[in-house]
């Protein structure tokens, strides 16, 4: 009971706070809570907003698959050879590390404008993290898992399916927890830079309308999505602490 | 250096010859991308020229300017919520969740408050890279043993002095992450933020040169950022190692 | 139980069935200083058939690398190991570890810990079922079995560990100090537990064991190791019946035993207290 009247006071904090920040501010800067609930409510239920929320979903979705499969299968392989892991680990933060937006112009160049830049994004964004996870995760794991799948002759396919992977799974949970929202963030910066159609390019639509109220209203909307998800990854991890 | 670092060398020697190789070719066509040895060239004498100086100056004073308020700032608050636990049960979902939201799109609110400018920039930064020291504090507050603190109790030690000489130092090393990472998103966040909205530095001449299509000089420019990076990772790289290097049992 | 006068040997005893063969091996690490390290060696076994047999010796000799040695798990710089007469390359079938960690896997209740090597191996479920039922109850973990390891102590997770191994009818049997981490109590409790598996399995039994009442206990040889670089300098044989138990304990012998091996152990042990420098690093 305690726990849900602090996490309400927070929330009302944050709000008296935006809406101090929006008197000070004023119009031209931000829109006011009551504004940016209003125009959500409205914008959720045009058939337009929706369209472009499906279209960043399935880039998002396209992108998260592909930064999920390279990086957990990067990260594993790096993980297993102790050497790779520490040649790796500092040239993969440093990638990491880079401005990715300085990063922005070779893809575009590369993949042009559309989808497929959109999902370059992503996974630019999203990759390394998980990779670098991943690869700590296996590090961490208790060397006499290796060694008893070694008595007991198990194939390495059986060995990284049977043991690695379940023994990992908490930590690489959590760096796909972060993989998550950095991929989303990734995709959305595609779309804004790179394309007509998604959240993204509703966001830098109305900045160039001024349209303050708008980008707020998907900001909140992406910000509603981002903690439904953590919520999920939450529980995901509740479930599999032992 | 280790036989690591060797081979690490080795490694990006061997890819950067393979883009050069691939670049010369034309197997990568050069509106793509120019060669690493044309992109170096450039550099030099853009270097030597002088006039990118002002603006490479700064860049990396907003970014220096930003990682000490981000981590200042971020320190404080992560002390602070770690000291009450129910308003960081409340909390915590919100950092967790805060890297999905382009948090640059504030900007706007940053020009009204501290005006067009460099303040502004810093602003965003800082709001970018505290959110990190947050959690690496958290984290290094939650990893002291407990063991340390009660032998700082056995020696009667005033809370301060506890504080400076026990804590800390056992939480350094995860501070210290949080000091990493807090560089990393400070220089992303002042670059972006040039990139994106702005008149001068770094940022915003490698956009002027992608806009007016002028390739060299952009890849030189993206080349400097990618050697200032490494160099400032290396560095905090030792530092970290030295830390780290006490948690090993 | 009759006691054998000239219970001590210095060469290795000869059986004559030969299980397990060792002749002069030799493994030497290199550290990260590029220095070489001697861990292990030159060493001359022979393992009888069935017989029980613990090596005892101070901290650091090389104990573990033995099993390493035996087990496959990495090859002999130097000489040959052989079981059931042929080289040893790799894990060979019919050989099962218990460790000095605890290795049961988490992510398994216990049923499914037993179960994992067998389903690896491809049995077929009914055998499966029949193997893993019979290893539970024998270490008596029939009430835990959907357990998961968090939920059990330390002894009942190495027993898990000892049923996974058990559920594979290995021949040879090799123990890393698989007490090591348990209470003294919960120790002689187990060390009947292993006697039982001993019976039951009718395999080889090689303990590694820094207690020396556990080996003079147990066992049907006893080798006693130097310190690093580890080999063998004295081989007491116990000559217990092989339906012992720790009722053993209380006999005279048991007293002549364990006083020999600490004889034996206290000079070297006393050479490792002296000589060691905090940051030497071991090969683990």
């Amino acid at each position: 009971m305690r726990q849900h009247l602090a996490t309400l006071l927070v929330f009302a904090a944050l709000i008296a706070a935006w809406q101090l920040l929006y008197l000070i501010a004023g119009d031209v800067a931000l829109a006011s809570p009551v504004a940016t609930v209003r125009r959500m409510v409205e914008m959720l239920q045009t058939r337009s907003f929706w369209d472009n929320a499906r279209e960043t979903g399935y880039a998002f979705l396209c992108a998260l698959a592909l930064a999920l499969a390279g990086g957990v299968g990067l990260g594993v392989a790096l993980g297993l050879r102790r050497l790779a892991a520490v040649v790796a680990e500092p040239i993969l933060i440093t990638l990491y590390s880079i401005p990715k937006v300085t990063l922005y112009p070779l893809v575009l160049l590369t993949f042009g404008l559309g989808i497929s830049a959109k999902v370059a994004f992503g996974v630019m964004h999203g990759l390394i993290p998980i990779a670098i996870f991943a690869m700590n995760a296996i590090r961490q794991m208790k060397p006499v898992y290796l060694r008893s799948s070694r008595v007991l002759r198990l194939t390495s396919l059986q060995t990284a399916t049977s043991i690695v992977l379940p023994a990992i799974l908490p930590e690489l949970l959590s760096g796909v927890r972060i993989g998550f929202s950095l991929t989303l963030l990734g995709v959305l910066i595609g779309e804004m830079f790179a394309s007509r159609h998604g959240l993204g390019f509703l966001i830098t639509n109305a900045m160039g309308l001024g349209d303050m109220a708008t980008i707020m209203a998907v900001a909140l909307f992406l910000t509603a999505f981002a903690l439904v998800a953590n919520g999920m990854f939450s529980s995901l991890n509740r479930m599999t602490h032992r | 250096m280790t036989s690591a670092g060797w081979i690490r060398t080795a490694v990006v020697v061997a890819f950067v010859g393979v883009v050069e190789l691939l670049c010369r070719t034309g197997l990568i066509p050069n509106t793509v991308l120019i060669p690493p040895s044309e992109m170096a060239r450039e550099l030099v004498s853009i270097l030597e020229g002088g006039e990118m100086t002002g603006d490479i100056a700064a860049t990396f004073r907003n970014a220096v300017l930003a990682t000490v308020i981000a981590v200042a700032i971020g320190f404080a608050v992560g002390i602070v919520i770690q000291a009450m636990p129910a308003l960081r049960r409340s909390v915590e979902p919100l950092l967790a969740s805060y890297y999905s939201v382009p948090t640059f799109i504030f900007y706007p609110v940053f020009i009204v408050l501290f005006g067009v400018g460099d303040r502004a920039i810093i602003a965003i930064a800082v709001l970018l890279a505290v959110v990190a020291m947050i959690t690496a504090t958290l984290n290094g507050i939650d990893r002291i043993p407990p063991v340390l603190k009660k032998t700082a109790r056995i020696y009667r030690m005033s809370r301060v002095r506890t504080a400076l000489l026990v804590e800390l130092p056992a939480a350094a090393p995860y501070l210290f992450t949080g000091v990493k990472l807090s560089v990393a998103y400070a220089f992303i966040g002042v670059i972006a933020s040039e990139f994106i909205l702005s008149g001068s530095g770094l940022g915003y001449e490698i956009a002027y040169a992608y806009n007016n299509f002028e390739n060299r000089k952009m890849y030189a420019l993206m080349l400097l950022v990618l050697l200032s990076v490494a160099l400032i990772n290396s560095v905090l790289d030792v530092i970290d190692n030295r830390l780290q290097s006490r948690l090993r049992r | 139980m009759t006691v054998d006068p000239s219970m001590t040997q210095i060469s290795a005893p000869a059986p004559a069935d030969v299980h397990v063969s060792l002749r002069k091996v030799v493994r030497t690490f290199v550290l990260p200083s590029g220095l070489p390290l001697h861990a292990l060696g030159p060493i001359d076994l022979d393992i009888g058939r069935g017989e029980f047999f613990a090596v005892v010796g101070p901290s650091g000799c090389g104990k573990s690398t033995l099993i390493d040695v035996l087990s496959g798990l990495s090859p002999p710089t130097g000489g040959d190991v052989l079981f059931e007469g042929k080289p040893v390359h790799g894990v060979p079938d019919g050989v099962g570890v218990v460790f000095q960690e605890d290795a049961s896997f988490p992510w398994l209740n216990v049923r499914d810990n037993v179960a994992f090597g067998l389903r690896r191996a491809g049995v077929d479920g009914a055998e499966v079922k029949r193997r893993v039922d019979y290893a539970v109850g024998f270490v008596g973990l029939n009430d835990f079995s959907a357990a998961y390891p968090a939920q059990l102590s330390g002894g009942m997770r190495q027993r898990v560990c000892i049923a996974r191994t058990l559920v594979l009818q290995p021949r040879l049997i090799l123990l890393d100090e698989p007490f090591g981490a348990l209470d003294q109590q919960t120790r002689l409790l187990m060390g009947d537990e292993l006697l039982r598996l001993w019976r039951e399995t009718s395999a080889t039994v090689l303990l590694i064991t820094h207690a020396l009442d556990e080996a003079a206990m147990l066992s049907d040889c006893i080798g006693v190791m130097s310190s690093r670089p580890g080999r063998f300098i004295d081989f007491v044989r116990t000559g217990w019946a092989r339906d012992r138990d720790n009722r053993v304990v209380s006999t005279p012998h048991f007293g002549e035993i364990t006083a020999r091996l600490w004889d034996k152990l206290r000079t070297e042990s006393m050479k490792i207290m002296g000589v060691q420098s905090p940051s030497s690093p071991g090969p683990r």
